[in-house]
């Protein structure tokens, strides 16, 4: 009698672990591809430059940016130790980024609030922002001179804007339900704003934080550029004086490795802050 | 004695996205006794949810006076709790932060308004999910979480928007009489809006009855049905069906003007 029982019990278990076999099967065979993925164009690279289709001299090689990046890291670079070099950008970067993140989010969420102030302020923002803001990374060399503090700046600009707009649009989101239920609840304007409008705006503003810490490696870098005496900005420009390929490609296989660890912490604070949001599928995520 | 709530010839207009001026409400006229539970019924798109805004005090009307507890309404006045039609509760809060949130705002200590936030979970029958995010209930839970939070505030005056309308049917009327219980402890005068006349006589101490948009009373009903009632029993009693029949032959005229207008409005 207890057959028909069982029968029906044992689909439902079998399925989900087959749901979870599958799961592991896929998250192997992605894996899997990315390697090959990586094989196929370093390894495409690697013999193109070897048999000379590709010109070594401007496009490098693999295994000459490889030897590179092990020189710097045991002999140190040109300009001094690699780790100086590194922490450096890093420094500017996550100042710009800080900096400008702050500015973004303040005065986002008071032009967001303010009707007045936006239409007022509205044209010249975007008057603002439709400027190469690269080139402001010139101003600040001659302003602030050749310091951490032009490039700072430099990075802060790049990174206020993104975050500027994403906190002003998310703060012009809010479900005006939840606005007026935490009035109706007794919220005063600063409870108001500090307990609806921003955590509301939070997914808007941590989205932008993922595109803008790119923005403050890049305004970091193009600050060096415009005149350095370190860093991983720096690194390149010096080696693209000396017509060093493989020195300008190890300097961008840094910069890439930089803003992928500052990634995976961005969306580590993601999942922290916004943890009342349901889960959305990671293999989404890329 | 001063009514709880006092509408006097309030007319409410908005302006539409094309420019043009919509009339929502036409002269109203509406009073509320202390402690007296109305219902209010009308077709959709009369006007009911806009007259809670203007009770509230979240909306000013563009003519007219609106009085609670005998004061001019100017912005948000105290004493009041809504529940709102939509989901209004907060996503990023969890239901006992949710439910605590009005206490605090009001300046109770964190501690004093969580312990209050405890027992008003358990009486709507939480208790256990004081940590869960909003998404993680069901719709009927997080009505329930919306009722604590308003009435943990302890209202004197309760604008309910169609709180029940998402639940099924067994759910619904425990909550009507878990409703019904929480009032009569209480002294606070409800207002609460259903397009269920079913609902609105076996809740309620008066029925009104809204005309199609632009809205305005039609007629009110005093319900002379006993209390305490029980909601899953009342609507069989023979007088219930008496009382049903007569605002439902006002009702129903409404509700096919307004049925009528919308099928023009699509052609
Ligand atoms: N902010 C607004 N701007 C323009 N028109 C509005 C606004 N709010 C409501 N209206 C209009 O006013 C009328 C009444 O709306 P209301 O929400 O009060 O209806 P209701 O009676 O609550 O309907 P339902 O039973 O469907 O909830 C509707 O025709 C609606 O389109
Ligand atoms: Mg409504």
């Amino acid at each position: 009698m207890s057959r028909p029982q069982e029968q029906a019990a044992r689909p439902v278990v079998d399925l989900a672990a087959r749901r979870r076999q599958q799961a592991r099967r896929r998250q192997v065979s992605v894996q899997l591809l990315r390697l090959a993925v990586a094989v196929i164009v370093l390894g495409g690279w690697e013999l193109g430059a070897r048999s000379g289709v590709i010109d070594k001299f401007f496009w490098s090689q693999p295994s000459d940016i490889a030897t590179t990046l092990w020189h710097w890291v045991k002999d140190g670079t040109d300009l001094g130790p690699l780790w100086d070099q590194v922490l450096t950008t890093l420094e500017e970067t996550v100042g710009g980024f800080v900096v400008g993140s702050i500015l973004g989010v303040v005065l986002g969420v008071i032009l967001g609030r303010n009707r007045l102030l936006s239409d007022v302020m509205g044209p010249y923002i975007k008057a603002a922002n439709a400027i190469p803001r690269v080139v402001v990374g010139a101003l600040f060399a001659i302003s602030l001179g050749l310091d951490i503090r032009s490039k700072i700046a430099t990075a802060a600009v790049l990174v206020f804007f993104v975050v500027f707009f994403n906190a002003f649009q998310g703060v012009r989101e809010v479900d005006r339900n939840l606005v007026a239920n935490a009035r109706i609840l007794g919220a005063d304007g600063r409870r108001l704003t500090t307990e609806v409008i921003i955590p509301s705006a939070l997914s808007w503003i941590i989205a932008s934080l993922h595109t803008s810490f790119g923005l403050a490696l890049v305004g970091a870098v193009v600050g060096e550029l415009f005149g350095a005496t370190a860093g991983v900005g720096e690194l390149i420009y010096s080696a693209k004086n000396n017509f060093d390929a493989a020195g300008v490609f190890a300097g961008m296989a840094l910069l890439a490795a930089m803003a992928l660890v500052a990634e995976a912490l961005i969306t580590a604070l993601e999942d922290r802050l916004i943890r009342w949001r349901p889960p959305v599928a990671t293999e989404t995520r890329i | 004695m001063t009514p709880a709530i006092e509408l006097r010839g309030v007319t409410k207009r908005f302006l539409t996205p094309s420019g043009g001026v919509y009339t929502a409400l036409r002269d109203l006229h509406m009073t509320v006794d202390p402690g007296e539970f109305c219902a209010v019924v009308g077709p959709t798109g009369c006007g009911k949810s806009t007259t809670l805004g203007l009770i509230s005090g979240l909306e000013p009307p563009s003519e007219g006076e609106v009085e609670v507890l005998g004061k001019p309404v100017n912005g948000i006045a105290d004493g009041i709790g809504y529940v709102f039609q939509s989901d209004a509760v907060f996503p990023w809060k969890t239901v006992l932060e949710n439910v605590a949130a009005g206490p605090r705002y009001r300046g109770a200590s964190n501690r004093d308004a969580r312990e209050r936030a405890r027992d008003w979970i358990s009486r709507v029958g939480l208790s256990g999910f004081e940590d869960r995010y909003p998404y993680q209930l069901s719709g009927g839970m997080r009505k329930r979480v919306a009722l604590a939070q308003s009435l943990i505030n302890g209202p004197r005056i309760l604008l309910m928007d169609e709180p029940f309308s998402a639940l099924d049917v067994q759910t619904r009327s425990l909550m009507e009489n878990e409703l019904l219980g929480l009032w009569s402890a209480s002294s606070a005068s409800v207002v609460f809006i259903t397009h269920d006349l079913e609902e609105a006589i076996s809740l309620g101490d008066r029925v009104f009855v809204m005309t199609a948009g632009p809205g305005t009373m039609k007629s009110n009903y005093k319900i002379d049905l006993p209390r305490p009632r029980n909601v899953a029993e009342i609507r069989f009693q023979p007088h219930f069906a008496e009382i049903y029949e007569e605002i439902w032959k006002d009702l129903r005229d409404e509700v096919l003007v307004s049925y009528e207008r919308q099928k023009r409005g699509a052609a």
